[in-house]
C-alpha cells in the first residue's frame, strides 16, 4: 500500500515535485537570509575585533576615559610585566600590545624639502616577532599589496590608497610627524616596506602600520601601549566568557581610586557598538522571524491547497473503501515526505550559496569607501550549527500542518460531498 | 473468459441485499429544507438488476450514497448486507464498502497518475490481499471486460467507453455483492453504452452480483430487470421488466 501511494505520489509532479520545490525555495531563502545577517554582523564585529579592540582590551582607566582621543599621554607604562599577568591568568587568549596614534606622513623630494603631506591613522603592533600574533590577527601577509614585509626597524607598511593618492612607492623615506607621550612634537623617519589593502575602509584611507619598538621610540613611550588587546585562539567572540575574564580582572587589578591602573573592557563596551551590535541583532532576529512567519504562512498554504484539490480523489478512496484515518495518515506522511525533501533540498542549496559566498564574499567596497565603520569591504555569509536547523524545521512543520488543518475536512465533510467534489 | 467466482457470496438467491424503512433525506438549504428523499421503502434481494429511474433531482444519487454507506439518512432505517447503514461508524461504513459494495461512476473517477491496473489493483490492496492472488485477479478482472492488453495504459490514453470498463473492473475485482452505478453510460455515445450494459449484464449473471443503478438514460432503461421510478424523492412506481 504505501508503495502504492508512493507511485502515484511521485508521479505526480503537481503532488511532488512542484511542492518540494515551493518548499525549497522557502527553506533556501531562509536559510540564506540568516547566514547572511549571521556573516554581515560577525564581519563588522571581526573587523572591530581585529583592527580597533580586540575581543578584550586593557587601557589605563583615564586612557578609557578619553579613547575616542587616543590620548597616548594616559597609556600604558610597564606593559611587560602587565602582559606576563595576563598571558599567566589568562590563557584562554593571546595578549598583544598595541599603540594607536595619528599623525601627519611628510614626504620629502629630493632636496628634503616636503612633496606631499597627508593625515595617518597609525599602529603600532608587535611586527618583527616572528611569533607575532599581529600577522594574523591584522592579515598583513594577504593584505601585501607591493614591496616586502618589515623585516628591520624603521619599516612600515602604508595603505595602497593612501600611497597612491602621495605618489610613494616602497623602498621611499617618509617622516612622520606626531607628538609624544608627554605632548611635544616628535618627527621619526620610517622607510615604506610596502603597501597593503585590508579591504576594510577606514584602515585602507589612511593606515600605516609600524613595529611597536620604532611607535614607542617615536612618541617616547618606552615599556608602553595604549592598549593590550586580547584575542580568543579560535577568533571567535564569546562574549558570556569575555564578560568572565573582564569581570575578573577589573575585580583584581583595576583600583578606582588609580586612573592609571588598567581596566579591561570587552569588544562591546570599549568600542561603543553596544547599542549597534544590540539593535543589529535584535532588527536581524525580527527580520528573520518575519521572514519564517511568512515562509511558515506560504508552506502552509501549499500544503493547505495541495491537500484541498485532492478532496475528489479522497472521495473515491473512501467510496472504494479506505478508512478515513489511513486517509488522513497517507496524507500526512506524504506531507512529511514532501517537507523532508523539500526542506533537505533547500537547506542543501541555501548552504551552498551561503558557502560560495562565505569563501568568496560579496564585494561592497563602492558602498563602503567613505565609510568610518571597522567593516570588511567583502561581506561574508556565515555558516554556523543553527543554519542547518533554521528553515528546515519550518518547513517541515508549516507543510505537515498546512496537511494537516486541511485534511481535518475528511472527517468534517460527508464522503459523498467529498466525492462530489471530484466530478466537478 | 469467465471471472472465476472464488468468493462466495452469503445468503440465499433471494435473501434481502438492500432494505430500507421509511427512508428520510433532508437537505437544509438557508431556511429551506429540501427532501431529497420522502419515505422510501424498497427491498433489493440477491442477484437484482435494479435501475433507479427518474429525472434530475428525483433523488437517484442521493439513494444511492446512503445505500453505498456515503452519506446517512435523516430518518428510516437502511439495512445493506444485513448491515445498518444509519448506525454504522466511519470505520464500519468503510469495511462494509471495502468488502462487499462496488461503485461505478458516471465520470469513470479513474486515479490518473496510475495505470489501468494499479487502478483495478487499488480495492484489492485495500483488502490486504496478497501479491500473486492480487495479480490474477486483477488481470481476471481486465480480462472479463477486455482490457488486459491495456494494463500498463494511463487513464488519459483511453476513450471514454474503455475508462468506463477499467471502472466496472475496479469495482468487480474483489467480486462484491452489491454493485452501485451512478449514471454509468451518461458520458458514452450509444455503441459504448451497449456495450457496458451488457459487460454488467454478463456479470450479474455469472456472478450473481446484485447490480442497482441510478440512471435516466433510455438506452440503459431497457437493460433493467426491474425498474423503480423515482419523482420528488418518493417511489412512483416498482416493476419488472421483460427480459429481451
Amino acid at each position: 500500500m504505501i508503495e502504492f501511494l508512493f507511485k502515484g505520489l511521485v508521479r505526480d509532479r503537481s503532488r511532488s515535485l512542484f511542492p518540494v520545490l515551493i518548499v525549497a525555495a522557502g527553506v533556501m531563502l531562509t536559510v540564506f537570509l540568516q547566514s547572511w545577517l549571521n556573516g554581515a554582523l560577525s564581519s563588522l564585529i571581526q573587523s572591530t575585533a581585529h583592527y580597533r579592540t580586540g575581543h578584550v582590551c586593557v587601557m589605563t582607566r583615564a586612557y578609557n576615559e578619553k579613547a575616542d582621543q587616543l590620548p597616548n599621554d594616559l597609556a600604558l607604562l610597564g606593559i611587560d610585566t602587565l602582559l606576563t599577568t595576563l598571558r599567566g591568568q589568562y590563557p584562554d587568549l593571546f595578549w598583544t600590545p598595541r599603540i594607536t596614534f595619528g599623525g601627519l606622513l611628510d614626504i620629502p623630494d629630493e632636496k628634503g624639502e616636503t612633496k606631499e603631506q597627508a593625515p595617518v591613522s597609525g599602529m603600532g603592533v608587535d611586527l618583527l616577532a616572528s611569533d607575532s600574533p599581529e600577522w594574523k590577527v591584522l592579515n598583513i601577509r594577504p593584505a601585501l599589496v607591493q614591496g616586502h614585509l618589515p623585516k628591520q626597524q624603521g619599516e612600515i607598511l602604508i595603505a595602497e590608497a593612501l600611497a597612491g593618492k602621495l605618489h610613494i612607492q616602497p623602498g621611499q623615506k617618509v617622516t612622520l610627524i606626531s607628538s609624544t607621550m608627554y605632548g611635544s612634537m616628535t618627527y621619526y623617519n620610517f622607510t615604506i616596506a610596502g603597501t597593503v589593502r585590508f579591504g576594510v575602509a577606514p584602515m585602507d584611507r589612511s593606515a600605516i602600520i609600524a613595529d611597536l619598538n620604532d611607535i614607542q621610540q617615536a612618541l617616547d613611550m618606552q615599556h608602553g601601549a595604549g592598549e593590550i588587546v586580547g584575542f580568543f585562539h579560535d577568533d571567535l567572540y564569546h562574549e558570556d566568557r569575555a564578560n568572565v575574564i573582564t569581570e575578573d580582572f577589573n575585580t583584581r587589578s583595576s583600583k578606582s581610586s588609580d586612573k592609571f591602573s588598567p581596566i579591561m573592557g570587552t569588544l562591546r563596551t570599549v568600542s561603543g557598538l553596544a547599542d549597534y551590535l544590540d539593535f543589529a541583532s535584535s532588527f536581524s532576529g525580527i527580520i528573520l522571524t518575519v521572514f519564517v512567519v511568512v515562509m511558515s504562512i506560504v508552506l502552509w498554504n501549499a500544503g493547505l491547497t495541495g491537500s484541498l484539490r485532492r478532496y475528489g480523489e479522497i472521495g473515491l478512496r473512501l467510496a472504494i473503501g479506505e478508512e478515513t484515518g489511513h486517509v488522513y495518515r497517507s496524507m500526512m506522511v506524504e506531507s512529511l515526505f514532501i517537507g523532508i525533501a523539500g526542506s533537505i533540498a533547500g537547506t542543501a542549496i541555501g548552504v551552498a550559496i551561503a558557502y560560495y559566498l562565505q569563501v568568496h564574499g560579496f564585494d561592497i567596497g563602492s558602498m563602503t569607501k567613505n565609510s568610518t565603520m571597522m567593516i570588511s569591504d567583502v561581506i561574508r555569509a556565515q555558516v554556523e550549527p543553527s543554519t542547518f536547523a533554521i528553515g528546515f524545521l519550518p518547513g517541515i512543520l508549516a507543510t505537515f500542518l498546512g496537511a494537516a488543518i486541511s485534511g481535518i475536512g475528511i472527517y468534517k465533510r460527508q464522503t459523498s460531498q467529498l466525492f462530489k467534489e471530484l466530478e466537478t | 473468459m469467465e471471472l472465476k467466482t472464488e468468493a462466495a457470496n452469503p445468503g440465499s438467491p433471494h435473501s434481502s441485499v438492500i432494505k430500507t424503512h421509511q427512508l428520510d433525506k433532508d437537505y437544509r438549504l438557508g431556511l429551506t429544507i429540501l427532501k431529497a428523499l420522502n419515505h422510501i421503502d424498497l427491498s433489493v434481494t440477491k442477484g437484482e438488476f435494479l435501475g433507479l429511474v427518474g429525472p434530475s433531482g428525483s433523488g437517484k444519487t442521493t439513494l444511492l450514497n446512503i445505500v453505498g454507506s456515503l452519506d446517512t439518512p435523516t430518518r428510516g432505517t437502511v439495512e445493506v448486507l444485513g448491515q445498518k447503514v444509519e448506525s454504522l461508524s466511519h470505520k464500519e461504513a468503510a469495511k462494509l464498502r471495502n468488502n462487499h459494495i462496488g461503485f461505478i461512476f458516471q465520470t469513470y473517477n479513474l486515479l490518473p497518475v496510475y495505470t489501468v491496473f494499479e487502478n483495478v489493483e487499488f480495492p484489492l490492496l485495500l483488502l490486504g490481499i496478497e501479491t500473486p492472488r492480487r495479480r490474477s485477479m486483477v488481470m481476471d478482472a481486465l480480462e472479463w471486460v477486455g482490457l488486459a492488453d491495456r494494463a500498463e495504459s494511463r487513464p488519459a490514453q483511453l476513450s471514454g467507453g474503455q475508462s468506463q470498463r477499467v471502472a466496472i473492473a475496479r469495482a468487480i475485482v474483489k467480486k462484491p455483492e452489491l454493485v452501485l452505478a451512478d449514471e454509468p453510460t451518461a458520458n458514452l455515445d450509444a455503441e459504448n453504452s451497449h456495450n457496458i450494459m451488457k459487460t454488467m449484464l454478463q456479470l450479474n449473471e455469472d456472478l450473481a452480483t446484485t447490480f442497482v443503478f441510478a440512471t435516466h438514460d433510455e438506452k440503459v432503461i431497457g437493460y433493467v430487470r426491474r425498474k423503480v421510478t423515482l419523482v420528488d424523492g418518493r417511489i412512483e412506481k416498482d416493476e419488472i421488466q421483460p427480459r429481451h
